[in-house]
């Protein structure tokens, strides 16, 4: 089911005009300059091989799944269970009963919050999250606190954007009853220091949830490695569809969590006293599920296998020391999110110039940048600004993009006088 | 898709210097406008005379056309009946939004603000003070641009 990508390194260097022939979108023009798509940390685009295994689904093998004995649907049902394999393999889980499909990281972080912590968190309780979270780490955190009575503890960041671990450790305490945290944050680049946050949290006998939707594109993934209890990514971050997304979870943790949603697929049993649930991971995946879209994820993570997830972070981390050196240079401008270990995230104020204005002027220059609060009002608040403009790199953008970039921004500057 | 159609001298130059910057206290009426997605607010303060508006200042931060608007809008309302001042919003609202609309010299300087219409994701940028107006001649409190609930998280990483 899984189509092949071209390989993209010749010889031992990255060939990124060869990545980038693999992404029709990238192209095309817009308002008549060349695309320059700096956008990935909000939506990546996807290669042919994605598009071309989600139609080859569509067009030969759709049928409803884990239902007929018909050839479609059993045709369907191993592609889809093909996908869950994929991405078992990817995440080195141990079982794919471990591999919940969801709609993408914020459905996922909602399975756990309407289940784990729905089941299990009470007055008293705390749940420990950070200050750089993507408001899908907050918001259903603050659902289960108004359902259940428990607290919601934030650990503080420095003006650099990274935790502050001391403060950690000290919030960490027995009334801890989950640890949930970004593994890079989306509004500021920084990369937590996940297994350090694990370990702690694990001495206190603690479970910990992993946002990693912007870490899966750009940092190779080990489930068992890292210890994580809960992990959850998006496939449309990481070249692969919207619309899907995974939840890894410990399979003892998930076999003693109660379902969220109720429906098909997720029982074995039904009558109207009472309803056997089905095993997992089909006990949290009710109703139809997203087979096209975990088809083009598991295309998606051959696609970042076989160009080599290492190899893409290293060509990333030369386009980020490019950017903060190219927009460093630039007066006026000041880098928000200085952290020592950084991905991919570039977020940026520029003086007398709001990034909406500045976003705005980017792309009449056929730049394309996020500008806002990125879902994250509780860093912009940190900071004191309201927004900022934040370009993020991806396997496919080159120096002369940062460039591109950096010129964009000297002619805002112009039109702004 | 013009640049310069955007951001125009008039533009430029009422985001540098805003007129009728601050606050009134005390003041016959207030409001205060939110636009959630770009961060932009904005806080109204007026003197009436009876139906007619003698002094009004704004404050806020927001990008150079959310200020450009509220400056000329400032300018323009002052003097102006609720009545006066319900149709030039009309008037505004359709320079802001419909394509053909005609660009008629009962506008003055608001005429600037012609050239959003051509970036949709800039409109509610040039209208937010517009709604804010509205809502401090009505009953006065915050609006958003966004109507919902205040907890509700929206738009994408």
């Amino acid at each position: 089911m899984s189509a092949t990508p071209l390989r993209a390194a010749t010889g031992s260097g990255y060939d990124v005009e060869r990545v980038r022939r693999d992404f029709p979108i990238l192209s095309r023009t817009v308002h008549g300059k060349p695309l320059v798509y700096l956008d990935s940390a909000a939506s990546s685009q996807r290669p042919l091989a994605v598009i071309r295994a989600v139609d080859d689904y569509e067009s030969h093998s759709h049928a409803n799944v884990h239902r007929g004995v018909h050839a479609l649907s059993q045709e369907a049902t191993a592609a889809y269970e093909g996908a869950r394999e994929r991405v078992r393999r990817f995440l080195n889980a141990r079982s794919t009963r471990e591999i919940i499909f969801t709609r993408g990281t914020t459905e996922s972080i909602n399975l756990v919050a309407q289940s784990f912590g729905r089941a299990r968190l009470g007055p008293g309780d705390e749940i420990l999250i950070t200050a750089l979270e993507h408001h899908a780490n907050i918001v259903p955190w603050q659902l289960v606190r108004d359902a259940t009575g428990c607290s919601l503890v934030v650990a503080p960041i420095d003006r650099s954007g990274e935790l502050i671990m001391e403060e950690f450790h000290r919030l960490l305490t027995p009334r801890t009853r989950l640890v949930a945290v970004a593994h890079v944050s989306n509004a500021l680049g920084t990369i937590l220091p996940v297994a350090q946050i694990i370990a702690a949290a694990h001495a206190r006998r603690v479970p910990v949830l992993i946002d990693g939707a912007q870490a899966v594109p750009h940092t190779r993934v080990d489930v068992q490695g890292l210890g994580a209890d809960f992990y959850a990514f998006s496939g449309h971050k990481v070249y692969g569809p919207t619309g899907i997304g995974v939840l890894y979870g410990r399979e003892e943790l998930l076999a003693s969590m109660p379902p969220w949603q109720g429906g098909g697929d997720m029982i074995l049993n039904v009558t109207f006293e009472r309803t056997t649930y089905n095993e997992l991971p089909y006990k949290f995946e009710a109703g139809t599920p997203n087979m096209s879209g975990a088809v083009g994820l598991a295309a998606a993570i051959d696609y970042l296998e076989a160009l080599g997830i290492e190899a893409i972070a290293a060509h990333e981390h030369t386009l980020l020391e490019a950017a903060s050196a190219a927009l460093g240079s630039i007066p006026g401008l000041t880098l928000i999110g200085t952290a020592r270990h950084k991905a991919s995230v570039m977020s940026f104020v520029m003086q007398g110039i709001h990034p909406h204005d500045l976003g705005t002027i980017l792309d009449a220059e056929g730049v394309a940048v996020r500008t806002g609060h990125h879902c994250a009002q509780p860093v912009m608040d940190f900071f004191g600004i309201p927004a900022t403009a934040r370009a993020s790199f991806a396997c496919y953008n080159t120096l002369a993009e940062v460039q591109q970039l950096a010129a964009a921004l000297r002619r805002a500057q112009e039109v702004f006088g | 898709m013009e640049l310069k159609d955007l951001y125009r001298d008039v533009i430029l130059d009422h985001n540098r210097q805003p007129r009728n910057f601050g606050r009134l206290d005390p003041a016959d009426a207030t409001a205060d406008g939110h636009n959630p997605l770009c961060g932009d607010r904005l806080s109204l303060s007026l003197r009436l005379s009876g139906d007619t508006i003698t002094d009004i200042r704004f404050e806020g931060k927001g990008c150079a056309i959310s200020t450009a608007s509220a400056s000329l809008m400032s300018e323009a309302v002052k003097g102006r009946d609720r009545r006066a001042v319900h149709q030039l919003f009309t008037q505004v609202h359709a320079l802001l939004t419909q394509p053909e609309a005609p660009v008629t010299d009962s506008l003055g300087k608001l005429a600037a603000l012609s050239g959003v219409r051509e970036f949709p994701s800039r409109v509610k940028c040039a209208s937010l003070c517009w709604h804010t107006l509205n809502a401090a001649l009505d009953e006065g409190g915050t609006i958003s641009t966004e109507a919902g609930n205040e907890s509700s998280s929206e738009g994408t990483r």
